[in-house]
């Protein structure tokens, strides 16, 4: 599904990539070593050399913001660029089967974003790439602010859409985590890849 | 014409008013006075060496004076636009950007015919330019503070398969609204509540009002122009500088 070939920037790479349609990988690595780094290089959010393929299409040949639909990237700490939280969503219908599952209010879009907490934001920033309907997910900490119930949730969610054939790279400090939800780990140290022991 | 003579007593009772804000600064610690004595030193010293050099060029009106005082005038200005921005852009771009979009907004509306006679030529342009300076300055502050303070919304909507042009359009329409709010403010209380600087000089000196007016608004207008071309051809230039063809946000590009 997707394929990264001798991906560099700044610190990070060159790193070697791929992730088969419905696989769930798990990255690991302390603070620093690159895992924002290789996700953002993913999603064409910064310039670096290499190569990235989706379905054998070389990312050159995809309009930008086409790619970034198509591997969205969630960040640990989502960004926000409007009051109201239904503003930031392109089809409220499509997101609010999903805002339910994840134990959210199903009137929550009329919420103020600075009203929200930490928590409901991040699950917000997650159904809001979801409802784009994303062929692969990368996922900076998912669940790093949640409760134990949310959690247990948001890992459904992401284990149903894999099962529907999305590619996730998911980044976790929880070992028992990673290996709950993914069926292989990588381990990123100063911005080189390794297979996790 | 006859008018009243200031005096340099007259200057000097003036200039303690700048002082006593400096005063003022100093005692409640605004950390301005260091900068409004430097700015208005620099006023005196330069309004003066303009007046000696305004003078000589009057009596040659060659066109290849005016011409270089000119163009001495718009890099300067280039400059002052440089200097006043906390964030600048990297390489050429710190002084092309704003010097082009000046040159460019200058193109539109002065006119004056014929343009070498430095009489009308000069001041026209001084107050198209002083006002022109501060609407790109202005505009391409609040587009880089901007871009730099609202990052993370903008690359939630880059992430999310927006494009450049709808991640950029809210700080695009507050850098262009704020380079535009002097001038629309400066209209809208004009004749009510101030009236402008040329048109009571033009009085003072003793030019009939009904006449001083018509020239205060053709003036108005041309600065309105100028301001409104030069600001929008910088902050959509910085806008489109500070991203890239593949709709990323570049703030790599800031120094």
């Amino acid at each position: 599904m997707l394929e990264a070939r001798k991906l560099s920037r700044l610190t990070l790479g060159p790193v070697d990539l791929s992730l088969e349609a419905g696989e769930v990988v798990a990255l690991r690595g302390a603070s620093g070593s690159g895992k924002t780094l290789l996700m953002r290089a993913l999603a064409d959010l910064d310039p670096c050399r290499g190569d990235v393929l989706l379905d054998d299409v070389e990312r050159r040949a995809f309009f930008a913001p086409d790619w970034r639909k198509a591997v969205a990237w969630v960040p640990a700490e989502a960004g926000w660029w409007s009051d109201t939280v239904i503003e930031h969503f392109t089809d409220w219908q499509v997101a609010l089967p999903l805002i339910e599952e994840l134990g959210l209010s199903p009137d929550c879009g009329g919420w103020q974003v600075s009203r929200a907490s930490t928590g409901e934001r991040q699950r917000l920033a997650l159904v809001r790439a979801i409802s784009q309907q994303p062929k692969v997910l990368l996922l900076d900490e998912p669940t790093s602010g949640l409760d134990r119930q949310s959690v247990a949730q948001v890992e459904t969610l992401i284990a149903r859409l894999a099962g529907a054939g999305a590619s996730v790279l998911w980044t976790t400090h929880d070992e028992d985590q990673a290996a709950r939800v993914a069926s292989r780990a990588l381990l990123i140290e100063n911005g080189k890849l390794a297979a996790a022991a | 014409m006859n008018y009243v003579q200031l005096e340099y007593t007259d200057l000097a009772l003036a200039s303690l008013l700048v002082l006593a804000n400096a005063g003022l600064s100093l005692v409640l610690n605004l950390g301005l006075a260091r900068r409004m004595l430097l700015a208005t030193l620099r006023m005196v010293v330069q309004l003066s060496l303009v007046g000696l050099v305004l003078k000589s060029l009057f009596a040659v009106a060659s066109p290849w004076l005016t011409g270089l005082v000119a163009v001495t005038m718009i890099l300067f200005a280039g400059r002052e636009i440089m200097a006043r921005q906390e964030r600048r852009f990297d390489g050429l771009w710190s002084y092309s950007l704003g010097t082009g979009s000046m040159l460019f907004a200058l193109t539109g509306p002065v006119r004056p015919d014929p343009w070498f006679d430095p009489r009308y030529a000069l001041p026209l342009l001084g107050m198209i330019l002083g006002n022109t300076m501060t609407g790109i300055s202005l505009g391409l502050h609040t587009l880089t503070t901007g871009l730099v303070r609202d990052r993370a919304g903008v690359e939630a909507q880059l992430a999310l398969g927006h494009s450049r042009n709808e991640a950029f359009r809210p700080i695009v329409q507050a850098a262009l609204t704020s380079a535009l709010m002097p001038i629309v403010n400066s209209m809208a209380a004009t004749g009510l509540v101030s009236l402008p600087g040329m048109m009571t000089g033009q009085i003072l000196a003793g030019v009939d009002p009904a006449e001083a007016v018509k020239y205060q608004i053709l003036i108005m207008f041309l600065i309105a122009g100028g301001t409104s071309l030069g600001a929008v051809v910088a902050v959509l230039g910085g806008a489109w500088r500070l991203s890239d063809q593949r709709h990323r946000l570049r703030l790599d590009r800031l120094k």
